[in-house]
């Protein structure tokens, strides 16, 4: 008998319905700690500190927003990957360049897993990683100013999701291709995917601030690559990366990409890779990507690359090895102790998890059952530690609490499951709201979990908030592992959608954060050191505003001999040298954004007025009991009018020229 | 109308307690408000004012703007020039007191270090009263009745700000070693001065071999 598309598809959502009910109707309890219990548990009293830096991935809002734990508060949105017309980044001259790709300028991108850099496997508080995940980049945000200093394109790579996860010591972070594409890409038909089109694992510097790069990248055949994560202790040395997609389909995945039994995680030697690049082993292959960052002087340059070493499996043995994984595996996580590699199956029954000890026994007794393109697939039976039977539906996720619980997520189900890691047993489950992706416990993924609590990033969050349109709040969940029953405290929603998310103690970056910049150390060739450096300059059609500001005014304040067709470039430099007083700047009919200018810092807004008149200007940023007052005008004449340009502050106009 | 020794000592050290002075503040003037949890404050030296955090001073003139009041300008204050002259002035004469061990120089050295303690205090007043009062007719807050002269030592309120005046580390030193000062002559009381002004007592206690003895 033979089924039409439509008729497999009807039944797949029927079958899902019915699981979703079944898992329903098997939830054992609520998990819900009384109201007051729970309220208490996540109260920060005015004035105090929460306990954790939360940090949220913005989904498809490419950016980065960090929230208090356990308060759920949110504390910053950093822009990264998409224009941010609040404090200008992507719009002013400082920024602009760190949206560069080798594809033109990119607004916007999808951001998905923030990852904290490491020292001997536990974060540090020194950076925070994320990727981007349409045009696929990885950018390093600095914890002491909570600012992105610098985006790498990845080339060779379609999708870039599985990353930026991180080796224990920050060598690395890595960067999977979704897709698999043409390699190097070119026009060719979709048909002939099946060998040509091509995967691609990349080794990204992560350590050496200012000069991230593609430090060699591994050919894989052409499934789609998932997720990853380090090996850390006995395993360190290792990364482990998911794959779907072993059928090689390129036309409706969710049938022709489910159909195997098992996918495979493909555990890389990246100790091994530097040897064979070491050795030559690897060859440069042609490859356009860009490098932006942001130098001394705070102001973004990108650099265009123009090759990549890439290291084929065939020609470094030893680098590669398959685990057969069932099925359609999703996360792939590695235990505090290194030893247990687990995995999510997407559409598996169990938790597959793997032994690390007998994967190495099993590679050295060549306990293979099979080779693809030159990567040998061990035994499933070799390496398997155990299956977590009766996990939940859709197991995706896991995360560890230090003392010996895995907590894994189903998806399907809307549950998390606690598991032990000596007895694979379930001993523990809470419901979420709802279809929860990734889960996070700080440290949950490093060699020492802080396992108080977890944080649930649900999809959906039907009848938990005040409705908003067809719209609503994206959600995370606060649970308690404190104890040995888990315990819900809190909803609160997040921006976009919280793909993944890591936190770490206050304590850790608290002391490093900068309050200022020294106005002594601004490198920006356009900073007016003082008021008595303000002027204006045209040079043909170009007009630069050397301006200040301070509480409460502009200098200068009074501008004539705009044109219109003229580019005026605001630089704007924030003379204050106070905590917390930063300014802003706005000049009516501005089609792009404002400045927000930090203390010490100069930002610069270009603008092309359109047609003569007035235009004021003013300070957005609320900045002292005289803020409304700080403001200016700057007159805008007709083109060749021939309005000399001419400036002031508090007195008469200026033009620069030497008083006699 | 010599110094005991042990007196002498005092006074040598008494002296010396003035040396840290040079690097201590003098005084300190501490502002809170909301808006400034952290604490804002100045610390007056013997030859400069510095704000206490990096920034202070910027951000006190900063403010300061608002309600008219000048600038302070520290190289522009003649007072801090003088200063670390006259500090130094009773340091030598304090060690040349206690090296000759002559009461008199003691004596003068109290008198002194009390004249110019008492008209750095004068000054200090001065100084703040012409800054508290001496304000810009421009200014964009003006309350009527109000002046922002801080207080010379304990806590006001101006504005948004408690102010609280005291002495620095560098002040108590000096009066400590003023202390000091007092309290080897006290020690001497019954030595010169006494017999000075007993006159025929004196003189025939000194004739007394019990005196003499001692």
């Amino acid at each position: 008998m033979k089924l039409s598309t439509s008729a497999r598809l009807g039944l797949l959502t029927i079958a899902l319905f019915g699981i979703g009910t079944w898992a329903c109707q098997t939830s054992r309890s609520t998990g819900v700690a009384s109201t007051a219990d729970a309220a208490s548990a996540v109260y920060v009293a005015p004035g105090e500190y929460d306990e954790f830096y939360a940090f949220m991935s913005g989904g498809f809002s490419g950016n980065l927003t960090v929230m208090g734990l356990p308060s759920g508060r949110l504390l910053k949105t950093v822009p990264v990957f998409s224009q941010y017309a609040e404090n200008g980044w992507g719009y002013n001259e400082e920024t602009k360049e760190m949206l560069q790709t080798s594809y033109g300028f990119a607004a916007w991108d999808d951001s998905h897993h923030p990852e904290l850099s490491m020292t001997d496997g536990v974060p540090d508080g020194r950076w925070i990683f994320i990727n981007a995940n349409n045009t696929p980049r990885i950018a390093r945000i600095d914890l002491t100013e909570f600012e992105t200093k610098e985006i790498l394109e990845i080339p060779n790579s379609a999708g870039n999701h599985g990353s930026p996860f991180i080796t224990p010591n920050s060598e690395y972070v890595v960067a999977t291709t979704r897709f698999s594409v043409p390699v190097p890409n070119r026009d060719m038909s979709i048909e002939e995917y099946a060998g040509n089109f091509k995967g691609m694992l990349s080794f990204i510097r992560a350590n050496d601030p200012g000069n991230m790069d593609v430090a060699f990248q591994i050919i894989m055949p052409g499934y789609n690559y998932d997720l990853a994560h380090a090996g850390k202790g006995p395993s360190d040395g290792w990364m482990f990366f998911t794959s779907y997609n072993v059928e090689e389909a390129h036309t409706l995945l969710e049938v022709n990409a489910s159909k195997r039994d098992k996918d495979f995680i493909a555990a890389v030697d990246w100790k091994r890779a530097e040897e064979c690049v070491a050795e030559g082993a690897a060859r440069t292959m042609p490859a356009r990507y860009v490098h932006n960052y942001k130098g001394e002087d705070r102001i973004a340059r990108s650099v265009m690359k123009e090759s990549v070493t890439v290291l084929d499996p065939t020609a470094c043995a030893r680098l590669v090895y398959f685990l057969p994984t069932p099925k359609s595996p999703h996360g792939v996580d590695v235990d505090p102790t290194g030893r247990f590699i687990v995995a999510g199956g997407k559409l598996a029954t169990v938790i597959p998890v793997h032994s690390f000890e007998k994967m190495i026994a099993a590679i050295a007794a060549e306990q293979f059952e099979g080779v693809v393109d030159g990567i040998p697939v061990l035994q499933y039976d070799a390496i398997i530690a155990g299956e977590v039977q009766d996990p939940g539906l859709g197991p995706l996720h896991t995360e560890f609490d230090g003392r010996g619980f895995a907590y894994t997520t189903a998806f399907i189900s809307s549950e998390i499951v606690k598991w032990s890691l000596e007895t694979f047993e379930v001993v523990d489950r809470i419901p979420v709201y709802y279809s929860v992706g990734h889960l996070m416990i700080p440290g949950g993924d490093s060699r020492e979990p802080w396992g108080k609590y977890l944080v649930a990033l649900n999809k959906m969050t039907k009848d938990r908030y005040l409705p908003t349109g067809p719209e609503l709040a994206h959600s995370a969940q606060l649970i308690d592992i404190s104890g040995d029953k888990m315990r819900l405290l809190l909803d609160f929603p997040t921006m976009g959608e919280p793909h993944y998310a890591q936190a770490i103690p206050a304590e850790l970056i608290l002391d490093k954060q900068l309050r200022l910049y020294r106005l002594s150390e601004n490198r920006n060739p356009f900073a007016t050191m003082g008021e008595g450096a303000a002027k204006v300059t045209r040079q043909g059609r170009r007009v630069d505003v050397h301006m200040t500001a301070i509480r409460s005014h502009f200098a200068p304040d009074n501008i004539e001999g705009i044109e219109v067709g003229d580019s005026v470039f605001f630089h704007v430099t924030n003379l204050e040298q106070d905590w917390d007083v930063p300014h802003g700047f706005a000049v009516l009919g501005m089609e792009t954004a404002e400045l927000l200018i930090m203390p010490g810092d100069t930002r610069t807004l270009l603008w092309r007025p359109t047609r003569p008149g007035i235009y004021p200007f003013y300070c957005t940023d609320f900045c002292s009991a005289l803020h409304q007052e700080m403001q200016g005008y700057v007159r805008v004449s007709p083109l060749n009018s021939g309005v000399p340009v001419a400036w002031g502050t508090g007195g008469r106009l200026t033009t620069g020229q030497p008083a006699n | 109308m010599t110094m005991s020794t042990r007196s002498r000592a005092l006074t040598a050290a008494a002296a010396l307690l003035l040396v840290p002075a040079f690097f201590l503040p003098i005084w300190t003037i501490d502002l809170v408000a909301p808006q400034y949890p952290e604490g804002i404050g100045l610390e007056i030296m013997v030859n400069t004012i510095r704000g206490q955090g990096e920034w202070d001073l910027q951000n006190i003139n900063g403010l300061n703007h608002y309600i008219g009041m000048k600038e302070i300008h520290p190289e522009s204050i003649r007072e801090l020039a003088i200063m670390p002259w006259l500090l130094g002035g009773i340091l030598v004469l304090g060690l040349i007191a206690a090296a000759t061990g002559r009461k008199r120089l003691l004596q003068a050295w109290l008198v002194v270090f009390v004249l110019l303690a008492a008209a750095g205090l004068v000054d200090f007043w001065m100084w703040g009263y012409d800054y508290g009062h001496n304000l810009n007719p421009d200014a964009a807050i003006k309350v009527p009745g109000m002046a922002y002269q801080p207080p010379l030592i304990g806590s006001k309120q101006l504005l948004n700000f408690k102010a609280t005046s005291w002495p620095g580390p560098g002040g108590l030193l000096a009066f400590a070693s003023l202390g000091l000062g007092v309290l080897g002559l006290w020690l001497d009381r019954s030595r010169g001065p006494l017999r000075q002004n007993a006159g025929a007592a004196a003189d025939a206690q000194a004739e007394d071999p019990r005196h003499a003895a001692a």
